[in-house]
């Protein structure tokens, strides 16, 4: 299955600017479907972004986040060529994770 | 009547398992330590409507308004489901962003740890139920400043 995550880390200087877009429905629970049934919440509730051993980042998100999550944020202590990992897992237990090169 | 080569065929195949086991070899060597545990979701937060108390719940602290805080949001969303929040800070030691928006079901949308070596940056976008304002809590050196904006909404983000 191709991942749910898809990563831009670009170095400049000495800081990475680090973004991604999330494939995740991020329902709300509080949306019915056409036969005017709840569907269900289920949204990514953490996101951990860690270069080695070193979480640079977490979020902690609840189901107001938009679908189709984007996240920017930025770091320092790292430099073209080295691995990010990024991880989620949502409310219903389910995850992905994926590493990419910092460009 | 279809021939197959069957030297080809094998080869196919062959090339088709190797691909999966470094696929598979792939997954395996995945860390255990990447996937985060839920342990750490401050749910208690999530779940109070009321801004004031999760902010309590979050953090513990009255915020003080500060205008080291740059907030950027659109003036009009004119999609509620997808409002762009972009926070920034100049205050020192930051370790913890969170925004929340105050007409919504549940006021804490999103909050972020800022770990040393990380810049006290986020951008993210945002459900909004209806024109509300937004907030943006930032946690710098153990105390707690905020800052807010106005977002006016035409079509609502809860999809209802």
């Amino acid at each position: 299955m191709a991942s749910t995550i898809r990563v831009r880390a670009i170095a400049s200087g000495d800081v990475v600017d680090f973004k991604a877009l999330l494939r995740h429905p991020m329902d709300s629970g509080f949306v019915k479907d056409s036969d005017g049934k709840i569907i269900p919440p289920h949204y990514i509730e953490i996101v951990t972004v860690k270069m080695g051993e070193k979480t640079v980042f977490t979020a902690n998100w609840g189901p107001a986040v938009s679908k189709d999550p984007y996240l920017e944020f930025k770091f320092k202590g790292a430099k073209k060529g080295d691995a990010v990992a990024v991880s989620w897992i949502d409310n219903k237990g389910e995850s992905d994770s994926t590493t990419a090169k910092i460009m | 009547m279809i021939n197959y080569d069957r030297r080809s065929l094998l080869k196919q195949m062959l090339g088709g398992s190797v691909a999966l086991v470094a696929v598979s070899g792939g997954f395996l060597a995945l860390p255990a330590w990447a996937a985060p545990t839920e342990s750490e979701w401050p749910k208690e937060a999530f779940s109070k409507k009321k801004m004031d108390e999760a902010i309590e719940t979050l953090y513990g602290q009255k915020p003080t308004e500060s205008d080291k805080i740059s907030l950027d949001v659109p003036t009009i969303a004119q999609n509620g489901a997808v409002v762009p929040v972009t926070v920034e800070s100049t205050l020192e030691k930051v370790t913890s962003i969170a925004l929340f928006v105050a007409k919504n079901p549940f006021a804490l949308t999103a909050s972020f740890d800022i770990p040393d070596g990380t810049m006290p940056f986020v951008s993210n976008r945002l459900k909004m139920a209806e024109t509300s304002d937004v907030s943006a809590l930032v946690m710098a050196d153990g105390k707690l400043y905020s800052t807010s904006k106005n977002v006016k909404v035409t079509v609502g983000g809860c999809g209802g």
